[in-house]
Formats: structure tokens, C-alpha cells, sequence
């Protein structure tokens, strides 16, 4: 059995949904890609597609499930005194950005309102290693857990129509990146030269669920000189391989 | 090749999506009347996959640089070749040098160009289907140059299909238990199924949103999956049916889903037109 208790819900004709306890954790997020390792692994009758969020899992199924008793059976039969193995290793990606007030558009708007000073946000944004839950919202975009306490601030009540692609950014207890331009409501603190979704790159994301990730500080003149190494093709994304 | 002289309201290279990036957060795509799409190839003879354009309420005008065989299903947005009306669901021949345009929406809201071979615009991540940041662009453009992919022609005639075309008219939407339905209380539920429903002027590939709102004080909930056909109530009481460019990803509770023919009835509503929700049982 599974260490938690978990839901098996039809959602639609052609999809099941797993689901672990309402709560955002570790714990419960290794538990499930555990679980969905052991789901990949079984052969199926037909093509599933399968993708996890903080708390769920969902597989989709090419054509209509005609018996979802038997075949949420079938994926309970997959548990039975399971205990949740360790999924590969995880990398920790150490990314670069430039917390310029050029950038930080909203830096100041939080200093001024949580008292804490601008180069404190930065200390303390750099100083953890962010665990990505999943992917979603848009393409590459990573949902971060971990940001401290003192950098919750509250996404804008009128967002903007357009946040810079590579924007790093913070909405109430979360932190992100914004993978391409888009409309968004979340307080910008600096800027990545990254390409966090590069659609003409085989693995179009560097990052995946279970993996952590690191924010580096770099001057406007260390962001300039990534810029032209990405160009170039002289850039890889620093990472290390870590097992927790 | 195909000219685009005039791209219309709003139309898009479609096949039937991409799907084997949601984990990377990539929507679904895909013509959003996946069964017109489906037909428009299957008269053709075509791979029911191969790309067809969607056309939105007021169609692109274009040119055509070669002879080739094309069908339009969906919606009636009144096709003509050279100014003569052409009928819908069979192969027309066109001829180098002929125009196809369109005129006055009769029925239904999206209509499916298929031609022989399917069109050949780029392929990213295993779709041909728009969507911004993927492929180059999100609609088709003015001046834009469609290449038609080669087809070697099995000699087989444009066999007779059996296809449906009362769905375009049909306001009845059906509907499974989505995963929060349990917390929905029985006044909220006699309202859902009692009650019809307007689509809003905030309808798009992404989702539709309904103009009648629905009072609740549902728990907000972490973050979780959602697909195309999940109706999302918020805490404003906004029903919104997620469509087939929709995230991966979404915090409303997801009371309902479309059975997958109802999303493409969905599909051919516009503002102002009424629906009403119907519930199934699962298997």
C-alpha cells in the first residue's frame, strides 16, 4: 500500500485521476513521482499519457475507457504492498540572474512594503534551492516550492499585459520564471538569460519535476556576456546531480 | 500552394494536437471541432491527423497555385469558388488560379478547409497546430504562402461517408461528474442542469466563459490537472469550459467535464448562444 491515502476518480472518458492528500509537500510530491514511475513502467493496452501535479496524477488514455471500475482495479493492483521506491537522481540547476533594478521592476515596491532591503530580497532569494513540483501554466513555466516567508508578497490585483521573457518573479508564496512573454500578475525581481522553454531543443525544458533549482546573482555585465555565450552556443546551464 | 489574400476573423493550421508534452506544461492544441476536422480529411481520403485549417466566423480569402482537391465541413460560413457557392461535406475540384472566399455565417462558428494531402506548414513537437511560442506564428497572415503536402494518390473515388451534421444545431451539452462535483450542493447542482446557459463574449481557442454565474464557497484548491472539456467554477461564481489550447494546469475546482463529442458542439457556439448541460454516468 501506498504510505498515503489515495483517490482514484474517472475525470471525463478518457482520463483517471490519483490523488494524494490536499497539502503541498516533499513528501507527498516523491510519493507521487514515485507512483507515476511505477505507472510508466506497466504496459498498458493501449497509449496513456501520463502527468503529475503537486498532489495528482492523471493519465489519459488514447480512445474511451469502457470500464473505469476495472481499470482503476488494474492501477490500485499496481500498489499493492508497494513501498515508494526512489526515482533517478535529481539535478540541481544553478541559473543566473540579474536582479538589476532595471530588471527588478518591483524590487522596490517590496522592500518598501515587507522592510526588507533590496540586497536582503536578493541574499535571500539566492540562498535556497527551490524544489520544481511541476510544469505548467504555460510551457516551461516551473512551479517552485520553498520561497521564504519573508519574500511572500501578493500578485498585482491588475497584472500587466506583458512580463519580459526570463522575468523571475514572486505571487504570494510562490517564485517563477516566466519562459516566454506573456500576460502576468506576479511581482518581477530580476531577469534570466536563460531559455527555460526552447522549443527547438530536442528536450525543450532543462528541468523537470523532482529537481531543484538555484538562483545565482549576476551583474548587468555577466548577464550581457550569457547572452552572447547562449548565441554562441558556449553556454551550459550548471547543474549537480543530488540525491534527495 | 495556397495564397492567403485575406486571413479572415481568425484562422489557424490545425491538425488533431500535440500530445505528448503536457508535462512540459504544452496544451493539447488541435482543431477545436476535432470530428469536422476529422470528416473534412476523411473526404478527402486524407489521413484524419493531416492539417486542415480553422476558420472562425468570417473566412480568409485565397488563391490557389495549383489544381487540387479541398472539402469544407463545420460550420455553413457560405464557401464559394470564383463567387459561386460550393456546397460543404464533399471533394470540390479547384483549378490553379481559382479563389475560395467566404461570405455570410449560416451555421455554427468554425469551419474546417481540408485539401488533398493535407497542408504542410511546420512541424514542432509532433503537431502542426498554432500555438504562440511553439510554431512561428498563431494564425495565418496576409500574404502567407501555404504549401499543400504531396499525396500519392490512391486511385480509390471519394467514397460515400456517413457523417453528422445535426450536433452543429444541437444546445445540449453532456457532461461527467468533474473531480470537486461532490462538493457542489443540490441547489448548485439543480441550477447546473435546470437552467440554460449563454456563451460570453470571452470565448476563444483557450476557453469559453459563461455569462450566468453560479454562487458558491467552494474551497479553493492546490493547484492541479485539468484538460480540454473541465468547467471551472471560480469564487465569483464564473463557469469557464476549458477549450483545447488550455493549460495544462489550473486551482479552480473542476466541477464538470465535456463528454469529448460535446466539446466539439461547444466548439460551434458564439456569443450570445444558449446551452444546456446534461449529465452521464460513467461506465
Amino acid at each position: 500500500m501506498s504510505e498515503f491515502e489515495l483517490q482514484y476518480k474517472p475525470f471525463g472518458q478518457r482520463s483517471i485521476l490519483i490523488e494524494w492528500p490536499q497539502i503541498i509537500s516533499e513528501n507527498i510530491l516523491k510519493s507521487v513521482l514515485s507512483h507515476k514511475q511505477n505507472i510508466e513502467k506497466y504496459d498498458f493496452k493501449q497509449k496513456v499519457y501520463i502527468i503529475s501535479a503537486y498532489n495528482s496524477i492523471l493519465i489519459t488514455y488514447d480512445s474511451t475507457i469502457n470500464n473505469f471500475y476495472n481499470e482503476i482495479l488494474t492501477l490500485k493492483s499496481l500498489f499493492v504492498g508497494y513501498k515508494s521506491e526512489k526515482v533517478l537522481p535529481f539535478k540541481l540547476w544553478k541559473i543566473p540572474v540579474c536582479y538589476d533594478l532595471e530588471f527588478g521592476i518591483d524590487l522596490e515596491e517590496i522592500s518598501k512594503k515587507n522592510n526588507v532591503s533590496i540586497p536582503d530580497i536578493i541574499r535571500c532569494h539566492t540562498s535556497t534551492n527551490y524544489r520544481v513540483y511541476f510544469l505548467g501554466f504555460l510551457p516551461g513555466f516551473l512551479y517552485l516550492g520553498g520561497l521564504d516567508n519573508q519574500l511572500h508578497f501578493p500578485r498585482k490585483s491588475n497584472p500587466r499585459l506583458k512580463v519580459k521573457k526570463g522575468s523571475v518573479a514572486i505571487g504570494g508564496s510562490q517564485t517563477g520564471i516566466y519562459p516566454n512573454e506573456s500576460p502576468g500578475g506576479w511581482n518581477i525581481i530580476g531577469n534570466t538569460p536563460l531559455h527555460l522553454f526552447d522549443v527547438n531543443n530536442e528536450n525543450p525544458c532543462f528541468a523537470k519535476a523532482g529537481d531543484k533549482i538555484q538562483f545565482v546573482s549576476v551583474s548587468k555585465n555577466g548577464y550581457e556576456n550569457i547572452i552572447r555565450n547562449i548565441q554562441t552556443n558556449n553556454y551550459i546551464v550548471e547543474s549537480e546531480v543530488i540525491n534527495d | 500552394m495556397i495564397k492567403v489574400l485575406h486571413p479572415g476573423f481568425f484562422s489557424s493550421i490545425q491538425d488533431l494536437g500535440r500530445k505528448h508534452y503536457q508535462h512540459l506544461g504544452v496544451p493539447f492544441s488541435g482543431a477545436m471541432d476535432a470530428y469536422a476536422s476529422k470528416i473534412a480529411n476523411v473526404i478527402l481520403g486524407n489521413d484524419e491527423n493531416c492539417a486542415v485549417m480553422e476558420i472562425t466566423m468570417l473566412g480568409p480569402k485565397l488563391a490557389f497555385d495549383c489544381d487540387t482537391v479541398i472539402s469544407v465541413t463545420g460550420a455553413n460560413l457560405s464557401p464559394s469558388i470564383n463567387g459561386v457557392i460550393v456546397g460543404s461535406y464533399s471533394a470540390i475540384n479547384v483549378n490553379k488560379g481559382d479563389i475560395l472566399s467566404f461570405g455570410k455565417p449560416i451555421k455554427g462558428f468554425r469551419s474546417y478547409l481540408a485539401v488533398s494531402g493535407g497542408f504542410e506548414t511546420q512541424i514542432k513537437m509532433g503537431s502542426r497546430s498554432m500555438y504562440k511560442d511553439i510554431t512561428l506564428t498563431l494564425s495565418i497572415k496576409k500574404g502567407d504562402e501555404l504549401e499543400i503536402c504531396s499525396k500519392n494518390h490512391t486511385s480509390k473515388k471519394y467514397s460515400s461517408i456517413k457523417f453528422n451534421i445535426d450536433y452543429l444545431s444541437s444546445e445540449v451539452i453532456s457532461t461527467y461528474k468533474g473531480p470537486e462535483f461532490e462538493s457542489l450542493n443540490v441547489k448548485q447542482i439543480d441550477i447546473l442542469f435546470n437552467k440554460e446557459f449563454t456563451i460570453s463574449k470571452e470565448n476563444n481557442r483557450m476557453a469559453y466563459q459563461l455569462e450566468e454565474i453560479l454562487k458558491n464557497d467552494l474551497d479553493e484548491m492546490i493547484t492541479s490537472l485539468v484538460l480540454p472539456g473541465t468547467i471551472q467554477l471560480t469564487p465569483f461564481g464564473k463557469l469557464i469550459i476549458l477549450m483545447r489550447d488550455c493549460q495544462t494546469t489550473g486551482g479552480y475546482p473542476r466541477i464538470l467535464q465535456l463528454s469529448e463529442s460535446s466539446i466539439n458542439v461547444l466548439a460551434q457556439k458564439k456569443v450570445g448562444d444558449k446551452i444546456v448541460f446534461k449529465i452521464k454516468d460513467y461506465n
